[in-house]
């Protein structure tokens, strides 16, 4: 078992023929993603990577069955590209542009959901499920398969808590990278109760950083609703406060969304958490008892 | 990107949103020229910054004479304000910009953001207007009405009313401040903007709304829809290294310890800080040189990094994914004999190959170049090397 995809679910790509969607569609396809199809708008009919491309999503959709899109297409089209998937009956996109306008996410978003599609990112690293289907930009090879579920806001960071956790002789379920924008898709709150509800998941990570409240959100949803043990780290404890130019900033924030107020959440609510990146391994180890 | 009041201004005219008269203004002579020309007999000196707090640091001043104007703007200029928005280091005064001075009945606080739990923007507002709002918002939130505004309906008369009745404006101005409002989330919408903010909005003696300060921020990811507004940057304002790092794809933030670093990812840059200080270090930047870390951008990031005289040691923190570590070995190498590199340099490779990495570093056999297993070793290795203990 595994959250939200796995060696079955079929993927499409948009912005497929692009040069970063052909790269990482192949390394897709080598780690074992069913890839099944490409959009790229005037390429249909074409075959790419031993792919049919289409010119439509919903063309894409009704001649391959794909539920899942990973989205590549450049940041001033990326909110028309996932409308076009939430119209087109997708259910999942995994959206990996980086530089995407915020309030065209904000409207991108606001139809998924009202479509009933789900998103990951923008401007993250995707998700995995472990030795059985990758779908974004992440080496596959850190990802070796465990009783670990993964959640992060950060790339880099992602990679580095699953080397860790693997180094402690345990592995990943599903690593999710939710992304750091101010808009963005399925969140901890999402997640968390995905990873508890998934019987090979025994103990869940979570990568948060400064800024925002969703850690916060996360920290009082976990004290109600999850019984598995949670790790957590929070990137930034050491940031400077930002330069700040008004104060509607501070204002909206209510003076949350500093590292320790973040830790501090967490904290109460049961969550083990690590004052130092080095320690998120030894810590999920010791929380399953191994 | 952050703009000035002066531009803010400008943007405000364009959408209908009321602004007293004002001109911008480079030197003392100048700026009585355009005193001279906006008329009347009060006038207001405001140094252009991108930092707020102005006011109780001596850079908003009014002046009653035409050679007032002149003396007042000549003292500002070139002088370094120090706010508490600006940091200790403070900012300097380029230029000015003189307002007609307005007859201020009441202040009020008027605010846009994006709201990240609503997923919207929000509308702020309260009657506690001036200096002293973030005291406000901390000490008694009850006094900041907020509405989120959906922006598939936009901006409603509802939205206006809730703010309205909240400041308990008297029946015959609401009106006016419905208009105020509308016209203002128009020029956040349509500018792609993250912040507005007016404090004071000001009712003046005729019964009148007028923004006397404007304060203006736009999401970075949006200018290239508005070629007009990425023309407003002003490069003074930001840190030179920091505008020199972006060219080349890197991301810098001069901080004030001796460790330097060098990492891939900002989460893993942030984590990287933090893990120096746990150790009993101080880093002495951010520098997150993105997913490619090839020998061009190493070599920068080292320049970059011993620019700043106070860094003892150097971090090399990379997670090596798609982008291979033998391959980045080989980058810092060379990176090395392009620039002259005279402290420790403690390297941890991890990920993708980091075993044959690790035998290129050691084969190298470079004095300054020690290289680490693990993130806390690297850490620990690095803050040593920079209290001369390794
Ligand atoms: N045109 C004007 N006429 C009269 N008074 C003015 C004018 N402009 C500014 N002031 C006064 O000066 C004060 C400070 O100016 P302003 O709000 O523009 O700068 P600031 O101090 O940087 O703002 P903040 O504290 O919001 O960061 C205002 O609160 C107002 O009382
Ligand atoms: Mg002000």
């Amino acid at each position: 078992m595994s959250i939200l995809v796995n060696k079955d679910t079929k993927v499409i790509v948009q912005g497929f023929t692009g040069k970063e969607g052909t790269f990482h569609s192949e390394q897709c396809i080598e780690y074992g993603t069913q890839i099944v199809g490409g959009v790229t708008p005037g390429k249909g009919g074409q075959t790419h990577l031993g792919r049919p491309v289409f010119n439509t999503v919903k063309e894409a959709v009704d001649a391959t069955g794909a539920t899942v899109s990973m989205i590549f297409v450049p940041p001033a089209f990326t909110a028309d590209a996932v409308m076009e998937a939430a119209d087109a009956g997708i259910e999942l996109a995994v959206i990996i542009t980086e530089g995407a306008p915020v309030k065209d996410m904000m409207y991108a978003k606001m139809y998924a959901t009202k479509k009933g599609m789900k998103t990951i990112g923008p401007n993250c690293p995707g998700i995995i499920t472990a030795e059985e289907c990758k779908i974004g930009i992440m080496p596959g090879f850190i990802f070796k398969k465990g009783p670990v579920g993964l959640i992060s806001k950060s790339g880099t960071l992602t990679y580095e808590a699953s080397n860790q956790v693997v180094k402690e002789g345990l592995g990943i379920t599903t690593a999710v990278g939710i992304g750091g924008d101010p808009i963005i898709g399925l969140s901890y709150k999402q997640l968390l109760p995905m990873f508890e509800a998934d019987p090979e998941t025994e103990a869940i990570v979570m990568i948060g950083e400064i800024g925002g409240t969703l850690e916060i959100e996360a920290a009082e949803f976990i004290k109600q609703n999850i019984t598995k043990p949670v790790v957590a780290f929070i990137a930034g404890q050491t940031a400077p406060k930002g330069k700040r130019m008004g104060h509607a900033g501070a204002i909206i924030s209510g003076g949350k969304g500093t590292a320790q107020e973040k830790m501090d959440a967490l904290r109460a609510a049961g969550v083990h958490v690590v004052e130092s990146p080095a320690d998120i391994g030894k810590t999920v180890a010791k929380a399953l008892g191994k | 990107m952050n703009i000035h009041e002066y531009q803010a201004k400008e943007i405000f005219r364009q959408y209908g949103v009321p602004v007293p008269r004002g001109g911008v203004a480079f030197s003392g002579p100048e700026a009585r020229r355009v005193a001279e020309e906006l008329g009347g007999n009060l006038w207001v000196v405001k140094a252009q910054i991108h930092a707020g707090g102005r006011g109780k640091a001596g850079g908003v001043k009014l002046a009653r004479s035409l050679d007032e104007v002149e003396k007042i703007a000549e003292e500002m200029l070139g002088m370094i304000l120090v706010t508490h928005q600006t940091g200790p280091e403070g900012k300097k005064v380029e230029k000015v910009y003189i307002e007609e001075g307005a007859d201020i009945q009441k202040e009020y606080y008027l605010g846009m953001v994006l709201d990240r739990s609503s997923e919207m923007p929000v509308m702020m507002a309260s009657t506690e207007g001036g200096m002293e709002i973030e005291e406000v918002a901390a000490k008694t939130p009850e006094k900041i009405i907020k509405v989120a505004i959906d922006p598939t309906i936009g901006f409603q008369g509802f939205h206006g009313r809730k703010l309205a009745f909240g400041l308990g404006l008297a029946k015959e101005e609401i009106r006016p401040f419905i208009k105020f409002a509308e016209a203002l989330y128009n020029v956040y919408m349509d500018k792609d903007a993250n912040l507005i903010e007016i404090n004071p909005l000001i009712k003046t003696g005729s019964g009148e709304f007028l923004a006397l300060d404007a304060k203006m921020g736009f999401d970075d990811n949006a200018l290239f829809k508005h070629p007009d507004i990425a023309e407003m940057r002003d490069l003074s304002e930001e840190d030179p290294v920091e505008v020199e790092a972006a060219k080349y794809g890197l991301s810098y933030v001069n901080l004030d310890g001796n460790v330097g670093c060098m990492v891939n990812g900002a989460g893993l840059a942030m984590a990287t800080m933090d893990i120096i200080k746990h150790e009993g270090g101080e880093p002495a930047n951010f520098l997150d040189v993105g997913g490619g870390a090839n020998p061009e951008t190493v070599a920068k990031g080292f320049e970059l990094i011993l620019q700043d005289e106070n860094v003892k040691s150097i971090f090399v923190n990379i997670f090596g994914g798609i982008v291979r570590c033998d391959r980045i070995a080989n980058g810092i190498l060379q990176a090395t004999k392009q620039v002259e590199v005279n402290v420790p340099v403690v390297v941890r490779l991890d990920g993708t190959n980091a075993e044959e990495a690790a035998e290129i570093l050691k084969n190298a056999n470079i004095k300054n170049i020690i290289p680490a297993t693990d993130l806390a070793d690297g850490a620990r290795k690095a803050v040593a090397a920079a209290k001369g203990e390794l």
